[in-house]
C-alpha cells in the first residue's frame, strides 16, 4: 500500500515536472506582457522534435554518420543545449513576427491571443504537413537504468526529469530576484507605463523573457521525449492547455505559483487515475480544479488587486 | 414602416432559400454549408455576448454546445423513435413535426442551466481565471458525456436522422434548415434587442469598469448570470440543430478546436460588434469550405491568413462599431423602435 503510494507518488513527481516546466513558460510571458502566448505548448512540441532531429543526427542515424561515435552523454548534453538556443529562436521569431506588431498598433489584448492560437494552430499543422503524419520514435539517450530503492523502481530518466527542474526553479528564481534583466523584468509586470521612461528597453527585455519561456518549454520537450518516446504534431495541443492550467491555480504571473501549480496538477491527474477508473481522470481533475478557482478565485499565490476609479 | 421591413426582408430571404431547397435547385452539399453557416452565425453572435459585449474570455462554447446537442437528441430519440437503449417510442412520430421546437428549447434550457456553472464563480473571478474556468467546464461537459454509457460515451449517439425522416413524411419541407433560419432570425434579434436594452448597457459597463458600474447601482451578479446564461443557452440551440444536421454526435467534436474555432469567429468580426460577428461567421465558414481540396494544408493557410488580417486590421473587421454606423443610410430601414425618426 505504502509502496503503490510512494511509486504513484514519484510517478507524480515527474508528469507534474512537465507541467510546471510548460507552465513556467506560461507564467513568465504573463508576468511580463500579460499576453496568454496559447502557442507555447506548440513550442514544447517543436522543442521535442528538434530534439528528434538532433539527436538522430548527432547519434550518425540521419544524413550521414560521424567517422567516430560520440558518447550517449555527450549526445545528451549537446542535445539540450542546442534543442534550448534552436527553440528559443523560434519563439522569438514568432514574438517579432506575429506578438510586437499588434503590440505596436496597440491591440487588445485578446486579439493578440487569438494570433498566438493561429500561431499555435500554424506550428502543430505545419509540422503534420511536412512531416507527415507518421509517429517517431524518439531514440534512446539515456541508457535505461531502473533502481530499486526499497520496492520502488526509480529510473534515472525521473531523476534527471525532477532534478533538472528543480535546478531550473532555483535559477530561475535568483534570475528574476538577482539580476538586472530580472528586476527589469518584475518592474515590467509591477507598472508597464512607468517602465519605458525610466529607460528601461521594453523590447529587449520581452525578447529575454521569450528566450527564457521557449527553452525552458524545449527543455520540458527533450526531457518529454526522453521518458515517453513518441513524437506526434499535436503532442503539444492538450499538455500545453493543462499546464496553462496549473499556471493559473497557482496565480499566474509567479513563478513559484506555476511551479507549485504544476506539481500539483500533475499529482491530481496521476492518484485520480491511479485510485479511480482512469476514464474519469479529466472529469475529477477538472472539477476539483473548479471548486479550487471558485473558493480561492485567484489561485495559489495570486494577489487579488484592488482596482482604484 | 421602418419597425418591420428588417423582419419582412430576413422572412424573403427565407422563404427564398427554402423554396430552393424545396425545388431542389441547389445541391445538397451547398445546403449543408448553409446550415453550417447559420450555426455558426448563432455561436459566434451568442459568445460575443459575453467576450464582446461583457469583456470576458470565455474559451469553453463548445461545451454547452454539447450539452444542448445532446439534450435535444436524446429528448428526441426517447420520444419518437424506438431504439434498444430507450424502448419503443413514447410519442407517434409523426407528432415530431410539431414538438420539435419544444426540445430543441429544452436543449437550450439545459445548456443555459449548465451555464450556471460558470456564471456562479464569476461574480467573484475575473478575467484569465474565469477563463480557466470555462475550459474546464468545456472538459468537464466532455468528459461526462464520455463516461455517461446510456447515451452511448465516447461512441457518440445517432438515430436523429430517423427523427429528421420523421419529419420529413409528416410534412414534406425541408424542416431542419427551417428552424436553422428561424433560430438564426431568433438569436440575432434577441441579442440586437439584449444589448440595446438597459440590460445591455449594464453589461457593456461591466466591460468597461465592473466596480464604477456596481456604484452605479448595477446589479453585476444578476447581470453576468442572465448574460452567460442566455449566451449559453443559445449555444446549446445550436447544438440541438447542428446534432440534427449530421444525425450522429461525438463528444470528440465538441473539444477546445470547437470553441477556438468560435472565439476566431468572434474576435475576427470584432469585439462587440453584432453584424461584425455575422459577418466573420459566414465568411470564415466560407473561407474554409473554400479551401478544403488543400487538405492538410488548410490549417496553415487559413491561420496564416488569419495573422496577416490582425496584423493590418487589429480590432477586426468590423471593430466596434455595427453595420449601421458605416452605411448611417441603412438605419432608416432598420431603426429598432422608430427612434431615427
Amino acid at each position: 500500500m505504502l509502496q503503490s503510494f510512494m511509486q504513484n507518488f514519484l510517478n507524480a513527481l515527474q508528469w507534474g515536472s512537465f507541467y510546471a516546466l510548460i507552465a513556467l513558460g506560461y507564467s513568465l510571458v504573463y508576468g511580463v506582457l500579460l499576453l496568454i502566448n496559447f502557442a507555447h505548448g506548440d513550442i514544447f512540441m517543436v522543442g521535442a522534435y528538434i530534439a528528434f532531429f538532433l539527436a538522430t543526427f548527432l547519434l550518425g542515424q540521419y544524413a550521414f554518420a560521424f567517422p567516430f561515435a560520440l558518447p550517449p552523454l555527450m549526445v545528451f548534453g549537446i542535445t539540450v543545449v542546442l534543442t534550448m538556443a534552436l527553440t528559443a529562436c523560434v519563439g522569438v521569431a514568432i514574438e517579432r513576427v506575429a506578438y510586437r506588431p499588434l503590440r505596436r498598433k496597440g491591440a487588445s489584448r485578446l486579439y493578440v491571443v487569438i494570433t498566438a492560437l493561429m500561431c499555435g494552430l500554424i506550428l502543430e499543422n505545419g509540422n503534420l504537413l511536412f512531416l507527415g503524419a507518421n509517429r517517431r520514435s524518439f531514440p534512446e539517450l539515456l541508457p535505461g537504468t531502473v533502481y530499486s530503492i526499497g520496492g520502488m523502481n526509480v529510473s534515472n530518466v525521473k531523476i534527471v526529469v525532477i532534478i533538472a527542474t528543480l535546478l531550473v526553479f532555483v535559477l530561475l528564481e535568483t534570475i528574476v530576484r538577482k539580476t538586472k534583466l530580472g528586476m527589469a523584468m518584475r518592474a515590467i509586470s509591477y507598472d508597464r507605463m512607468a517602465v519605458p521612461l525610466m529607460g528601461i528597453p521594453l523590447d529587449t527585455v520581452i525578447v529575454f523573457t521569450f528566450v527564457l519561456g521557449s527553452s525552458l518549454a524545449a527543455l520540458a520537450g527533450v526531457l518529454f521525449a526522453i521518458a515517453y518516446p513518441v513524437l506526434e504534431p499535436y503532442m503539444g495541443a492538450l499538455v500545453g492547455w493543462k499546464a496553462f492550467i496549473a499556471a493559473v491555480i497557482g496565480g499566474i504571473g509567479e513563478i513559484r505559483g506555476a511551479f507549485l501549480g504544476g506539481f500539483l496538477l500533475g499529482f491530481v491527474e496521476i492518484f485520480v487515475a491511479a485510485y479511480f477508473p482512469s476514464t474519469l481522470r479529466d472529469l475529477i481533475a477538472f472539477s476539483i480544479l473548479l471548486i479550487f478557482l471558485s473558493i480561492k478565485p485567484t489561485g495559489i499565490f495570486g494577489i487579488a488587486r484592488a482596482t482604484k476609479i | 414602416m421602418g419597425r418591420f421591413t428588417s423582419l419582412i426582408l430576413y422572412g424573403f430571404f427565407c422563404v427564398v432559400v427554402v423554396a430552393a431547397a424545396q425545388g431542389r435547385w441547389v445541391n445538397p452539399y451547398i445546403l449543408q454549408i448553409a446550415m453550417f453557416v447559420g450555426i455558426n452565425v448563432i455561436l459566434s453572435a451568442s459568445l460575443n455576448l459575453v467576450n464582446g459585449y461583457m469583456g470576458e474570455f470565455s474559451v469553453g462554447h463548445a461545451g454547452f454546445m454539447a450539452v444542448g446537442a445532446y439534450v435535444t437528441s436524446v429528448l428526441n430519440v426517447w420520444l419518437f423513435s424506438t431504439t434498444k437503449v430507450f424502448g419503443p417510442a413514447v410519442l407517434d412520430p409523426s407528432t415530431a413535426v410539431y414538438l420539435f421546437p419544444a426540445t430543441l428549447l429544452l436543449g437550450g434550457i439545459g445548456a443555459a442551466l449548465a451555464g450556471l456553472l460558470v456564471a456562479i464563480p464569476s461574480f467573484r473571478t475575473r478575467g484569465d481565471y474565469l477563463a480557466i474556468i470555462t475550459l474546464a467546464v468545456n472538459y468537464i461537459v466532455k468528459s461526462s458525456i464520455e463516461n455517461m454509457q446510456v447515451i452511448g460515451g465516447a461512441r457518440g449517439f445517432m438515430g436523429m436522422s430517423g427523427i429528421v425522416n420523421a419529419m420529413h413524411e409528416a410534412v414534406n419541407l425541408p424542416w431542419i434548415l427551417i428552424w436553422v433560419l428561424v433560430c438564426v432570425g431568433f438569436t440575432v434579434w434577441v441579442i440586437h434587442r439584449f444589448v440595446n436594452s438597459t440590460y445591455g448597457k449594464g453589461i457593456v459597463a461591466i466591460r468597461d469598469d465592473e466596480i464604477a458600474a456596481e456604484i452605479m447601482s448595477v446589479n453585476t451578479p444578476r447581470m453576468k448570470m442572465i448574460a452567460f446564461m442566455l449566451s449559453s443557452g443559445l449555444a446549446g440551440v445550436a447544438g440541438g440543430l447542428f446534432a440534427h444536421i449530421l444525425g450522429y454526435i461525438n463528444p470528440g467534436t465538441f473539444t477546445i478546436m470547437k470553441s477556438t474555432e468560435v472565439l476566431v469567429m468572434v474576435y475576427l468580426g470584432g469585439m462587440g460588434s453584432l453584424s461584425g460577428s455575422v459577418l466573420s461567421a459566414v465568411s470564415l465558414t466560407l473561407v474554409l469550405e473554400f479551401f478544403r481540396p488543400l487538405q492538410v494544408a488548410k490549417w496553415v493557410v487559413v491561420p496564416l491568413l488569419l495573422i496577416l488580417l490582425m496584423l493590418f486590421r487589429p480590432e477586426g473587421i468590423m471593430g466596434h462599431r455595427e453595420f449601421t454606423d458605416i452605411f448611417p443610410r441603412l438605419r432608416r430601414l432598420f431603426s429598432p423602435k422608430g427612434k431615427e425618426e
